[in-house]
């Protein structure tokens, strides 16, 4: 029984982990455009090399 | 340093993509409130973005120019949020930018709360809560019930107690406010709504649970009341995502007004201003391709509107000087200058939006199902509870074993199959729909349409493509219709672009001739090879015939004979069937259109509806929907212009092809995609079978209410027959949900 007392805290740790990151994503606007990550994922031309083009 | 900033107004920006008016870590209540004056947003609606490669188009253009520090677009909102340095006049430069490229853009009125996709993601929070502590605190009840079986200690069996509470009661205080908020309100305007038995039932079970754990007893349902709110927020969750998406085309369509406009000075000059200074009197100029920003009459010039917003009506409408447009309309040719007549908030667009809301009124009064449900079950719920309370105080048990019982009573009818029972079967019907190409947006949608059983079309765009095609194209010479591309490729016009898609249809190769003139309410020219290519109205290609000018459009090459090129609105390829099959089924079937008389009674012999009225104005439509109504009728109005949007607002339930005007969308209960008008059936049909399947739902979920609370008035309930009740229950009513995926409804009416 001795074993409960991690494997209990480490399986809500895990939990509350992905918990955490679910709250994160949401936060961050992870879901805010399902339709358009999609496509930005096979947009070659990465955002860093548009922008840092000189002005 | 070009990096920082672009990492950082990413994140930003994908943040702030639905909801420009907010930045930061924004909480949860605070809708609506003032726009963050640190970061100066814009937010553009781009209606015509559809794919990744018009993404980039986008947000390459706006980086283009100086001063904008980054430009983040949202595809499912069709809209871009830009971050700029500079102020004043930088929304009306990217607009141009983006016109530049071919993309229509206008600025996201400001003046509205994004209300819903914050309830939206507030209930995806709480979902993500509840969801957690659910499988945890299952995860440990199950270990105390297989306990029993295997001798668990009993200081073990405490201590998954005390585990179980750690984690279900902040869980259940944070995801069950939508449910006690709502039965509060209820409450307090003395009603009852599902919510109230909901509330009741979790909030008594916790604080049993609590005060058994604290006397180390086993009569223990953290899991019952957390698995219970888990279960209801997957349906709120799904309804209030609908809402969203709703709300966001409305905010979308505010945008579509034109927000400047150019006026034309007495001294000649040009000034772009903005729309609502604009007063009757004051002279306007609507170049090629613009919006008309205002009502007004035309002083000067003429050229051709596309009212197709405004009247549902695909081909382009001929104005000359005293002809009266409206704000919304795109004038196709041009320049026009005309006189405000109105200003902005008296103009036909604002009028419409206006009378849609007084419809929509009526709608709003419609209770749903589950509403109904509640207002039988609550009552005797709780008559039951009180009951069981006193028929054991009565039997001299004593107020401890009483109580108990009473909330086992509780627990036991807490309505979770119940509450289940409708939105399980929504949603499974909403993803059935959704395969086919159908959006239901309004979450009592389907319900409404269950019950219809009268149906009114519009005729242009919903019986028909609403789009000009050639037809017959086959009959013209491939030489000529590829000489007639050469001048359809260069302009916007309607007719040139049903031209042109004959031709990539018939797989010929377009090249575009130089040189190409486009005149004013006629046609274009160019010349070629010594020949001068004409491509336009009977007039301008000097047909002799009169009898033959009938058509509309015509090509003359240098001197050869003028050749017709027919075009028109073409049916929906299966209307025809769609009708016969609604008319059998039985629906009372009939055409309203806002379109000449002749046309829809052609359109109505085709598909073989007898009944139809022409020339019916929006409000005319709502008095002949109040008319039947009045009759105890329940109507089904399907169009797709704007002037069928207060239409589709007052009947009882709506439906909008996806390529009619934003805002008949949004008063549309669903939106159908594609050519076909069987949508139309498929849609009727699952939301009667959803129907049954709803009120068999409430059969299994009495069923188990009249097996099991005898039990629990008995006071033989424990955690594990509540847990065993309540997930059969719900496992049942799921899975009679399920059935509705793949059963086939053919000819089911």
């Amino acid at each position: 029984m001795t074993a409960l007392a991690w494997l209990v805290p480490a399986a809500l740790a895990l939990g509350g982990l992905g918990l955490a990151a679910f709250l994160w994503s949401l936060d961050n606007g992870q879901y805010e455009d399902l339709e358009g990550a999609g496509w930005r994922a096979l947009d070659d031309e990465s955002e860093l090399t548009r922008k840092s083009t000189p002005q | 340093m070009g990096e920082i900033v672009t990492l950082r107004s990413a994140a930003a920006g994908g943040e702030i993509g639905l909801e420009p008016h907010r930045t930061g870590n924004n909480t949860i209540g605070d809708a609506g409130s003032a726009s963050d004056p640190r970061q100066p947003m814009i937010v553009l609606v781009v209606p015509e973005m559809h794919c990744g490669g018009c993404m980039r188009k986008v947000e390459n253009a706006l980086l283009a120019l100086p001063g904008i520090v980054s430009a983040r677009t949202n595809l499912s909102a069709r809209r871009v949020a830009i971050e700029a340095r500079t102020g004043d006049g930088t929304a009306e430069r990217c607009m141009t930018a983006l016109a530049n490229i071919g993309f229509a853009a206008t600025l996201l009125s400001r003046d509205r709360a994004p209300e819903e996709g914050d309830r939206d993601r507030d209930y995806l929070k709480r979902l993500g809560v509840a969801g957690f502590a659910a499988m945890n605190v299952m995860l440990l009840s199950v270990a105390v019930w297989s306990g029993f079986a295997r001798d668990m200690p009993g200081s073990l069996q405490t201590l998954f107690h005390w585990l179980s509470a750690l984690i279900a009661v902040p869980a259940i205080a944070y995801a069950g406010q939508p449910f006690f908020a709502s039965a509060r309100s209820a409450l307090a305007s003395r009603r009852l709504n599902m919510d109230v038995p909901i509330s009741l039932g979790v909030i008594l079970t916790t604080a049993m649970s609590i005060h058994q754990t604290i006397r180390g007893s086993d009569q223990v349902y953290f899991d019952a009341a957390i698995s219970l709110l888990f279960f209801l927020l997957i349906g709120r969750a799904l309804d209030a995502r609908m809402r969203s998406r709703a709300s966001s085309a409305a905010e979308n369509l505010l945008g579509l007004r034109e927000v400047a406009a150019s006026v034309m000075r007495s001294d000649g000059t040009i000034e772009r201003v903005a729309t609502d200074t604009v007063i009757p009197g004051m002279r306007v100029l609507i170049a090629a391709g613009e919006r008309v920003p205002l009502d007004a009459r035309i002083v000067r010039g003429n050229g051709d509107l596309d009212e197709s917003l405004l009247t549902g009506e695909s081909r382009p409408r001929h104005v000359t000087i005293g002809d009266p447009i409206y704000s919304g309309t795109i004038a196709l040719t041009g320049p026009i200058v005309a006189e405000a007549t109105a200003v902005a908030e008296n103009t036909l667009i604002a009028e419409i939006a206006r009378l849609m809301q007084t419809a929509e009124q009526a709608r709003g009064r419609y209770v749903r199902l589950a509403d109904r449900a509640a207002q039988l079950y609550a009552p005797v719920v709780h008559l039951l509870g009180f009951g069981t309370f006193v028929g054991w105080m009565l039997s001299g048990y004593g107020w401890e074993p009483a109580l108990t019982s009473a909330i086992a009573v509780l627990i036991i009818t807490c309505p979770c199959a119940l509450a289940l029972a409708v939105p399980a079967v929504q949603v499974v019907a909403t993803s059935r729909l959704f395969r086919s190409g159908i959006v239901l947006k309004a979450a009592d949608g389907l319900e409404r349409l269950a019950e219809v059983d009268t149906i009114l079309f519009d005729k242009t765009g919903t019986l028909t493509m609403g789009k000009p095609q050639l037809i017959d194209a086959a009959r013209i010479p491939q030489s000529i219709l590829m000489r007639a591309c050469g001048l359809a490729g260069q302009s916007g016009h309607p007719y040139a672009k049903a031209i042109v898609n004959a031709a990539r249809q018939q797989g010929l190769a377009i090249v575009a001739l130089a040189g190409v003139e486009e005149v004013a309410g006629a046609g274009l020219r160019a010349w070629h090879d010594g020949q001068e290519l004409r491509l336009g109205s009977a007039q301008f290609c000097d047909v002799i015939d009169a009898r033959a000018s009938e058509q509309a459009l015509w090509f003359r090459d240098g001197e050869n004979a003028p050749v017709p090129f027919p075009v028109g609105d073409l049916l929906r390829t299966d209307a025809k069937e769609v009708v016969a099959k609604l008319a059998r089924w039985p629906y009372r079937l009939e055409i309203l259109s806002g379109d000449r008389s002749g046309d829809v009674a052609e359109i109505a012999a085709a598909v073989g509806i007898a009944c139809w009225r022409a020339d019916v104005r929006p409000a005319e439509k709502i008095a002949r929907i109040h008319q039947l109504s009045g009759e105890g009728r329940k109507i089904l109005m399907v169009g797709d212009g704007l002037n069928d949007a207060p239409a589709l607002a007052a009947g009882h339930a709506a439906l909008s092809p996806s390529s009619a005007a934003d805002i008949s969308q949004q008063a549309a209960d669903a939106v159908f995609q594609g050519d076909r008008l069987g949508a139309v059936l498929e849609i009727l049909a699952v939301a009667k079978a959803a129907r049954r399947r709803s009120l068999e739902n409430f059969a299994i979920a009495i069923g188990y209410n009249v097996l099991f609370v005898p039990l629990a008035m008995a006071g033989m309930v424990t955690p594990l027959i509540a847990a065993i009740a309540m997930s059969a229950s719900s496992i049942a009513v799921t899975a009679n949900a399920l059935r509705l995926s793949h059963q086939n409804l053919e000819d089911q009416p």
